[in-house]
């Protein structure tokens, strides 16, 4: 079931690369912006869950690590197309985004426990390479803007950071 | 880029009786990395960081001795009280590390 659901969040993220590739039609910066802030909401709304329903430790300041830097990385990202004067553009990307995260959410939601300990890590580490992945080949890429592309790089950075602690706290509280 | 700022005459950092030159060393943190990454420093100097990131960093030490909130625009300083080897790393993004190499006066 949670494969299902990650791969839901995978194929609307490949969702950005098939389009770039069949249409030869790179996202534009505002839609770049638009999947960016959207996938840093979602990843703060799934820590703020994990903060409301985890007692583990490890698992509790990875959250608290999520909510603290995706939402640095938003404020960011807001102050900077209001900036450039640049309106984030809703697109299927973050709508299919959007949309498998609702779902995941409210499974993880039903969940408790080390069950949703271990659902909720699971979720991340996918959910960071499937955006890291975009980040890299896709958003990185296609962005035109040097201060949109520098941001998106950090960011990159941030979440690879995010994606070996997730990974270490995999391994580590089975 | 390292700056090494002499401290004012008269302004000795506590414990240099002697008031022999104390530097302040300078560690900026940009783009998720400590810069310079590895500074070598005599015992009685100050290490300054400054957070240049939008994002909040730490400087913690591996040996627990010490451990710095860098929020974004935010600087902390420590004075380094013996010779040894620090390595230090941000809590809340374990993949940034640094060290300070401190040698006796
Ligand atoms: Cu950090």
């Amino acid at each position: 079931m949670l494969t299902m659901k990650i791969a839901g969040v995978a194929a609307a993220l490949l969702l950005t690369t098939g389009m770039a590739n069949a249409q030869s039609t790179k996202p534009t910066d505002p839609q770049i912006a638009h999947i960016a802030y959207t996938a840093g909401s979602i990843d703060v709304k799934a820590g703020e869950l994990a903060l409301k329903k985890s007692k583990n430790k490890a698992v509790r300041a990875f959250a608290e690590d999520m909510v603290r830097d995706h939402k640095a990385v938003n404020v960011k990202a807001l102050a900077l197309v209001k900036k450039l004067g640049v309106t984030p553009q809703d697109n299927p990307t973050s709508q299919a985004l959007t949309k498998a995260a609702d779902t995941e959410y409210k499974s993880l939601a039903k969940l408790k426990g080390a069950a949703f300990n271990r659902a909720y890590i699971a979720n991340e580490v996918a959910f960071h390479k499937t955006v890291n992945g975009a980040l890299e080949n896709t958003l990185i890429p296609s962005a035109t803007n040097p201060e949109l592309k520098a941001l998106l790089e950090t960011g990159l950075k941030v979440f690879q950071g995010h994606l070996a602690h997730a990974e270490h706290v995999e391994s580590t509280e089975k | 880029m390292v700056w090494i700022l002499p401290v004012l005459a008269g302004l000795a950092l506590a414990g240099s009786a002697s008031g022999a030159e104390a530097d302040v060393i300078k560690v900026d943190i940009a783009k998720m990395v400590y810069l310079p990454a590895t500074v070598t420093v005599k015992v009685g100097d100050t290490i300054e960081w400054t957070n240049s990131d939008f994002l909040a960093h730490t400087a913690t030490d591996r040996a627990k001795a010490f451990d710095l909130n860098l929020p974004p625009g935010k600087t902390a300083r420590l004075v380094i009280g013996k010779a040894g080897t620090i390595s230090y790393y941000c809590r809340y993004h374990p993949n940034m590390k640094g060290s300070i190499v401190a040698v006796a006066k």
